[in-house]
């Protein structure tokens, strides 16, 4: 029997958690299809997040295409097909790629090794550059330090994961909360997840509460590390920084909690327990466009 | 004994691509730190090397922790016996700065970096009165505790230990006359 995984009209970091819940009672080894057919939106969260699902499957997973032709037509333009075909057999109309979309920044791009991150660094700099003094009226310094998050976000697979990521970065409207233009970056991985990676840290030592909240909290809040180099740790707390002085929002997903450091024109909530649990690492960062009196 | 060391051809050499810039990631961050390394290790007992940062795009923090802090702290600490290794930073630009200056926050550290002009000045951890020394050696050049304590109208006692400690962390240069602030040399003086 296949269980239908039915993906939300407007897939996001948190319409992505009814796809986690629905999976939650399958097993890894069952037969699923992803029926994407009445989705009309995805974040780029939504997009990788997706494609981390398929990596979860043991067994093979069917994908139906957006029945949207516009949809389809999108998410074909940010690459999601192409990596889609390796993980899914997909069904439905999967229309070719053709041309660059202006609005993604960055299309969904594999992250394994060293060399992909420096790839991806490389590739949105000048882009970047142009995006956040022009679209977002943030100022073009900021660029660098957009870039260094890119790259320490995109790290996280490659020295944690245990396995391969994607990433894309992309440009849109956010109306429902902000009302105003956002640059997003997603990163999502179907890796060991932060629980698992700290745990790995030799002589650690596990409190009565350890689960995947509080290595949330120990990685993103305190900078924790499996590593014992005193060095390590500096590439969230950085984000962290990044993002507080652009008034931006960083959220992590992580096993079966979420934890966001929250600015003041979102409503979210800072800590998420006991989710259905989803294997790796979901990071999203969000920068707003800046308006007057914003910080510089 | 002085070098120049061009971080983007470093860069180059360690991950075998012309179009890479950006000094990113924390393995490429180890391989370049081992290329000066593997430099350094020819050099005499005392050597001042130039980190050229002039063709750098960018450093993210966990390339500048492992170019810049573990470069500085194993050169800082004494398991490297009697060879003496001092850095100026070259073409460090905003663009470089914030994950430099995370790093040395991070470790306590300090460095010269050559500013715009020629002239250097240090950054990062420094306490007031190193701060202060470090400055009166640069503007005396070779420079006696004696003479320091003299200009800082202080004890020379109290100018040895300041001096011993900016020596310690390389920040100046210990001769048999005297000693000198990195980025120091060459500089004219009265």
């Amino acid at each position: 029997m296949t269980s239908v995984i039915t993906v939300p009209p407007s897939l996001d970091d948190h319409t992505f958690e009814q796809v986690v819940e629905q999976l939650a009672s399958v097993p890894p080894d069952a037969k699923v299809l992803i029926d994407a057919r009445h989705t009309r939106w995805a974040s780029p969260y939504g997009l990788t997040a997706l494609l981390t699902l398929g990596q979860t499957r043991e067994e093979r997973a069917a994908f139906h295409a957006p029945d949207a032709e516009e949809t389809a037509s999108y998410w074909a333009r940010t690459g999601f097909f192409k990596y889609a075909e390796e993980l899914f057999d997909l069904h439905g109309s999967v229309p070719r790629a053709r041309g660059g979309e202006s609005s993604v920044l960055l299309e969904i791009t594999p992250v394994v090794k060293s060399e992909d991150v420096h790839e991806v660094v490389g590739r949105i700099q000048q882009k970047a550059q142009q995006i956040l003094a022009k679209e977002l009226n943030i100022d073009a310094k900021a660029t660098v330090g957009f870039a260094m998050t890119l790259s320490e976000v995109c790290q996280n697979i490659v020295e944690h994961a245990g396995r391969g990521g994607w990433v894309a970065v992309q440009t849109y409207t956010w109306r429902k909360r902000l009302g105003r233009r956002v640059v997003v970056i997603a990163v999502c991985d179907a890796g060991c997840g932060f629980r698992q990676s700290l745990e790995s840290a030799p002589g650690r030592v596990r409190s009565d509460r350890w689960d995947d909240a509080e290595a949330l909290e120990e990685a993103v809040v305190r900078g924790v590390s499996r590593f014992r180099d005193p060095g390590r740790g500096q590439g969230l707390a950085g984000v962290r920084r990044y993002v507080g002085r652009w008034d931006g929002k960083v959220s992590v997903r992580s096993g079966t909690a979420r934890i966001a450091i929250v600015p003041s024109w979102d409503d979210d909530v800072p800590l998420l327990e006991k989710l259905a649990p989803f294997p790796g690492s979901q990071v999203q960062v969000t920068i707003p466009e800046r308006v007057a009196g914003g910080p510089r | 004994m002085m070098m120049h060391i061009d971080l983007s051809s470093v860069l180059r050499q360690t991950v075998s691509c012309e179009l890479y810039s950006n000094l990113v990631t924390r393995p490429t961050g180890a391989a370049v730190r081992a290329q000066i390394e593997a430099l350094l290790a020819d050099a005499r007992e005392r050597s001042l090397t130039v980190i050229d940062f002039s063709h750098v795009g960018m450093i993210d923090f966990s390339c500048a922790d492992e170019v810049v802090a573990k470069l500085l702290l194993r050169t800082t600490s004494s398991e490297r016996g009697e060879r003496e290794a001092y850095f100026l930073f070259r073409g460090v630009t905003d663009d470089h700065w914030d994950a430099i200056e995370t790093v040395l926050e991070r470790h306590r550290l300090a460095l010269v970096l050559e500013t715009d002009d020629g002239a250097a000045r240090i950054v990062g951890i420094v306490g007031d009165g190193e701060r202060a020394a470090w400055e009166k050696v640069y503007e005396l050049g070779r420079t006696a505790p004696a003479d320091l304590a003299t200009a800082l109208g202080a004890d020379e006692s109290d100018a040895v230990e300041v001096l011993n400690t900016l020596h310690r962390r390389r920040l100046v240069m210990r001769t048999e006359e005297g000693y000198i602030a990195v980025g120091g040399i060459g500089i004219q003086h009265d």
